[in-house]
C-alpha cells in the first residue's frame, strides 16, 4: 500500500455538533411564541418594530465588522439577530420605529463591538439598548396601550405603575397577567410564553434552570417579607423575559453552578429593591445590569472544588 | 439500579456498532515488522541484537536498566534488517528494530510455561517485567511496577477497567466476551500478587453481554460493577471515584487510595503469559471508523505496519482524511501508513477525508459548558486564556497539571476552541520551567 496524504491534528478528533450559531437559532426558535403572542395582542404594528429591530441590529453589526475588519460570515453566529429580537421584545408596542434603530446602535456598537464583539462584552446588550432608551425617551418608552384593541389604540398603564403609583385603573387578574393580556412591552407581557421557549431552552442544555428559578424565587421571598403579592411581582412587567433569556445570557453571567445561584438571587432582590424604592415601576432591566456588572467578581470568588483538591 | 457514574462527562456517539459483532481473528504474520525501542512509559529499551541477527519468536531484543522501563520482544522468527528510525504512533520517530520474518514462526527455546498458582508473588513480578507486559489501555506504564506498591502503601482492591469509554474502540468489548476466563484468571493474578481481598471489573452499562460472559468465572471475591456510558468513564481517577467514591489527590497515584487499576486487556495479556510462557508479541487492535471498509477487531503481531490492518479491512472506503491510533478523543493522528502498532495501540480509526472539519475558533461566549463537563472540575476556558497569554503560574493555580486531556472540553465548546490543546501547551511549558 502506497503512502497516502493524511492530516495531522492532535485529539480530540471529534466535535459536538452544537456550535454558537445552533444555538442561538434555538434561542431564536423559544422566543418565537412570545413573539408572535406579542404580535397577536398589540397587532401587526409590533411586527414591524420587530423586523426593524433586527434588521438594524444586523446592520449596525455589519457596520462595525466592516470597521475593525473581521470577516462577515461572523454574522452567521446569529447573535446579532437575538440582540435585535431581544430588544424589540422590551419596547412598548407603539414605539416609532427610530428606537429600535437608536436602541440597536448603542447594543451592538457600544455594548458589544466596542468591547471585541460577542464574547467580549460584560453587559447585556439588549438591556444595555432599552436602558438606554428608557433614560434618553422616557416618554416614548413608557406609553402604553391595551392589548386586542382596534384602530385607535387606547393608551393605559402597566399593571406594576398602576400597582405603584395608585393609578385609576383596574388591576388585570393573575390569569390575564399569565397569559399576557395585559399593557406592557410588546413581548414581556406573557408569562406562559416565555416559560415555554424557556423550558425549551432548559430542556436542551441552552440555559441553565438555577438562574430562573433562584431569580423568581428570591422576588416572591423578598415581596413577601416587604408584604407585597409575590405572584403578582413575578407574573406582571418583564420578569419572565429577564430570568429565562436575559439573565441567561451567556457572555454576561457567572460560569459556575453556584455563582449562578448568586447571579439569580441577586438579580431577583434588586428587581424588587428597584420597584418598591426606585423610581421606576420595573426594576428588571437594571437588576439584570447590576449583576452582569459583578459577575467577574462572582466568578473570582466561586472557586469550584477541582477533583483530587487537598482540604486544607 | 443506579448506574455509578462521575461528575462532568461528554456523550459522543459511540460508533461501537461499527465494529462490534465482529469477533477477533488474527493478523496474518506480515513480512516486515518494526519493533520500535519506546512502547512504554518510561526509558527506551536498547536494543540487544545486531543487524543480521537471527532471532526468534518470543526472544528478547531489547531491554534497559532503569526502573521504570519494559523489554521488548521479536514477535517471529526472522533476521534483524535494520535498526535505525522509523514513524512512530507518537509522532515522532523512534530507533527501530526491524524484522524480516522467515516465515516459520520459530519459537525461541528457553521459553515454557509455569502455572502462576506454583510461583511466589515477586517471581510473578519478574516473569511479568520480562514479558515485557505493560498497560494496554492505552499509557502503556509498565505492568509490574504497578504491582510493586511501596510497603507503606496499604492496597485493598484491584479495578479491572472495561469501561471503555473511547467511541469507536470495542476490542477490550470483544476479549472480554471472547476471552472472559483469562480476563478472570487475570484479575485472580493481579490480586495473588498484591494481596487483596477484592477485585471488581468495572464496565460501562453498553456491555451487558460482556458482564454476562464474565459472570460465568466470577470468584468469591470478585464483582461486576456497571457504570453510566459516558466519556470519560475509563479514566483511572473518575473510574476509582464512580466506584469507591475515592478521591486520588491531586498529583497523587491510584496508590495513594488503596487501588489498582488494570485494563482488562492487561489482565487478559498477563493470564495469557501464564499459559503460554510467551511474552507480550501481539495485542487486539479494533480498526474501525468510516474510512474503513470492513470494520473488525484484529489479533495482530507487536511491530506490525498499519497498512497491512487497512488491507486485511478491505482498505479504505473513501480517500482517507486522519489515521488515528487509538479512539477519536484521545488517539494520535499519524502521518504514515507504515507506523507500527505497538503496544499501547488499542485501536485504528480511519476518518474519510469528508469527515475531517477544519473549524475557526470564535471567542469565547462563556457558556460555561467546559467546566461542566470537565471530569476534573477544572474551568478549561480560563488555563486555556492564561496558557494564551502565557500566564503560566496563573494557569497552573487553575490546575492546568491536573488536567488529563481527555479531550472534553474541546469536544463540547460551541465556539470550536482548541481548549485542552492550549492546556496542553501550558502544561508542557510548566513542566519545562520546573525542570531549569
Amino acid at each position: 500500500m502506497e503512502e497516502k496524504e493524511l492530516i495531522v491534528s492532535s485529539s480530540p478528533h471529534i466535535f459536538t455538533d452544537e456550535d454558537v450559531s445552533k444555538v442561538m437559532l434555538n434561542v431564536i426558535f423559544a422566543l418565537f411564541p412570545a413573539t408572535i403572542a406579542g404580535i397577536y395582542f398589540f397587532g401587526t404594528y409590533s411586527l414591524f418594530v420587530i423586523l426593524v429591530s433586527i434588521f438594524s441590529a444586523v446592520i449596525w453589526e455589519g457596520i462595525a465588522l466592516l470597521f475593525r475588519r473581521k470577516p462577515l460570515n461572523t454574522l452567521l453566529d446569529f447573535s446579532a439577530v437575538v440582540t435585535g429580537l431581544l430588544l424589540a421584545l422590551t419596547l412598548p408596542p407603539r414605539v416609532p420605529l427610530w428606537i429600535p434603530v437608536v436602541g440597536t446602535a448603542v447594543a451592538i456598537i457600544l455594548t458589544k463591538q466596542i468591547f471585541g464583539g460577542l464574547g467580549g462584552n460584560f453587559l447585556n446588550p439588549a438591556l444595555v439598548g432599552r436602558a438606554f432608551l428608557l433614560t434618553s425617551y422616557p416618554a416614548l418608552m413608557t406609553s402604553w396601550i391595551s392589548p386586542l384593541t382596534s384602530a385607535t389604540p387606547v393608551s393605559t398603564a402597566t399593571p406594576l405603575a398602576i400597582e405603584k403609583l395608585k393609578l385609576p385603573y383596574s388591576l388585570p387578574s393573575y390569569w390575564d397577567l399569565f397569559i399576557g393580556k395585559v399593557p406592557g412591552s410588546l413581548g414581556e407581557t406573557s408569562a406562559l410564553f416565555l416559560l415555554l421557549g424557556g423550558l425549551w431552552l432548559i430542556y436542551k442544555k441552552i440555559i441553565d434552570w438555577r438562574i430562573p428559578l433562584s431569580y423568581i424565587l428570591s422576588m416572591m421571598f423578598l415581596s413577601l417579607l416587604l408584604k407585597k403579592d409575590p405572584i403578582f411581582q413575578v407574573l406582571a412587567g418583564g420578569v419572565f423575559l429577564g430570568a429565562f433569556f436575559m439573565a441567561t445570557d451567556w457572555v454576561t453571567t457567572p460560569l459556575t453552578p453556584k455563582g449562578k445561584l448568586i447571579f439569580g438571587i441577586g438579580a431577583g432582590f434588586l428587581t424588587i429593591a428597584i420597584r418598591i424604592y426606585g423610581n421606576y415601576p420595573e426594576g428588571v432591566t437594571y437588576g439584570i445590569l447590576v449583576m452582569n456588572a459583578l459577575t467577574p467578581l462572582i466568578d473570582r470568588s466561586i472557586r469550584p472544588h477541582k477533583y483530587g483538591e487537598v482540604k486544607k | 439500579m443506579r448506574l455509578l457514574s462521575f461528575r462532568g462527562g461528554v456523550h459522543p456517539p459511540t460508533k461501537k456498532e461499527l465494529s462490534k459483532s465482529s469477533p477477533i481473528t488474527p493478523l496474518p504474520l506480515p513480512e516486515r515488522l518494526f519493533i520500535p525501542t519506546q512502547q512504554h512509559t518510561g526509558a527506551p529499551a536498547q536494543p540487544l541484537v545486531k543487524v543480521r541477527d537471527y532471532v526468534y519468536k518470543g526472544q528478547k531484543i531489547g531491554d534497559a536498566q532503569s526502573f521504570v522501563t519494559s523489554p521488548i520482544h521479536a514477535p517471529t522468527s526472522g533476521t534483524v534488517r535494520r535498526i535505525g528510525f522509523h514513524p512512530h504512533p507518537s509522532g515522532r520517530p523512534v530507533l527501530t528494530i526491524e524484522i524480516e520474518s522467515d516465515g516459520k514462526d520459530e519459537l525461541f527455546p528457553e521459553i515454557s510455561s509455569t502455572p502462576w498458582e506454583n510461583l511466589s508473588p515477586d517471581e510473578i513480578r519478574k516473569r511479568i517485567r520480562e514479558a515485557g507486559i505493560v498497560g494496554l489501555g492505552g499509557a502503556a506504564f509498565p505492568t509490574h511496577i504497578k504491582i510493586t506498591p511501596p510497603p507503606e502503601k496499604k492496597i485493598d482492591t484491584v479495578i479491572l477497567n472495561g469501561a471503555e469509554c473511547e467511541p469507536y474502540l470495542t476490542i477490550d468489548y470483544r476479549l472480554m466476551l471472547e476471552k472472559s476466563e483469562l480476563v478472570i484468571e487475570g484479575l485472580q493474578i493481579l490480586m495473588y500478587v498484591l494481596g487483596v481481598k477484592r477485585g471488581i471489573i468495572a464496565l460501562e452499562d453498553n456491555k451487558k453481554d460482556a458482564g454476562d460472559a464474565l459472570k460465568k468465572y466470577l470468584k468469591g471475591d470478585m464483582e461486576i460493577i456497571f457504570l453510566r456510558t459516558k466519556y470519560p468513564q475509563g479514566s483511572e481517577k473518575q473510574l476509582i471515584k464512580a466506584v469507591l467514591g475515592r478521591e486520588v489527590p491531586s498529583g497523587g497515584l491510584p496508590l495513594d487510595v488503596g487501588v489498582v487499576v488494570h485494563n482488562v486487556g492487561t489482565a487478559c495479556a498477563i493470564a495469557e503469559h501464564f499459559r503460554t510462557g510467551l511474552p507480550l508479541i501481539s495485542r487486539g487492535v479494533t480498526v474501525t471508523g468510516e474510512g474503513i471498509k470492513e470494520p473488525k477487531n484484529l489479533n495482530v503481531p507487536i511491530g506490525s505496519p498499519v497498512f497491512k490492518l487497512i488491507e486485511e479491512c478491505g482498505g479504505f472506503s473513501d480517500t482517507p482524511g486522519k489515521v488515528i491510533f487509538g479512539g477519536p478523543m484521545m488517539g494520535v493522528a499519524i502521518f504514515s501508513l507504515a507506523t507500527p502498532v505497538i503496544k499501547g495501540t488499542s485501536g485504528v480509526l480511519v476518518l474519510p477525508r469528508n469527515f475531517i472539519k477544519n473549524h475557526e475558533p470564535l471567542p469565547c461566549v462563556r457558556c460555561g459548558r467546559c467546566f461542566d463537563v470537565c471530569p476534573m472540575n477544572l474551568i478549561p476556558t480560563m488555563i486555556a486564556e492564561y496558557s494564551r497569554l502565557k500566564k503560566l503560574e496563573l494557569a497552573e493555580k487553575e490546575g492546568a497539571l491536573d488536567c488529563m486531556e481527555c479531550g472534553s472540553c474541546s469536544y463540547i465548546c460551541p465556539s470550536r476552541r482548541p481548549l485542552v490543546q492550549w492546556i496542553r501547551i501550558a502544561k508542557s511549558e510548566i513542566i519545562e520551567r520546573r525542570r531549569k
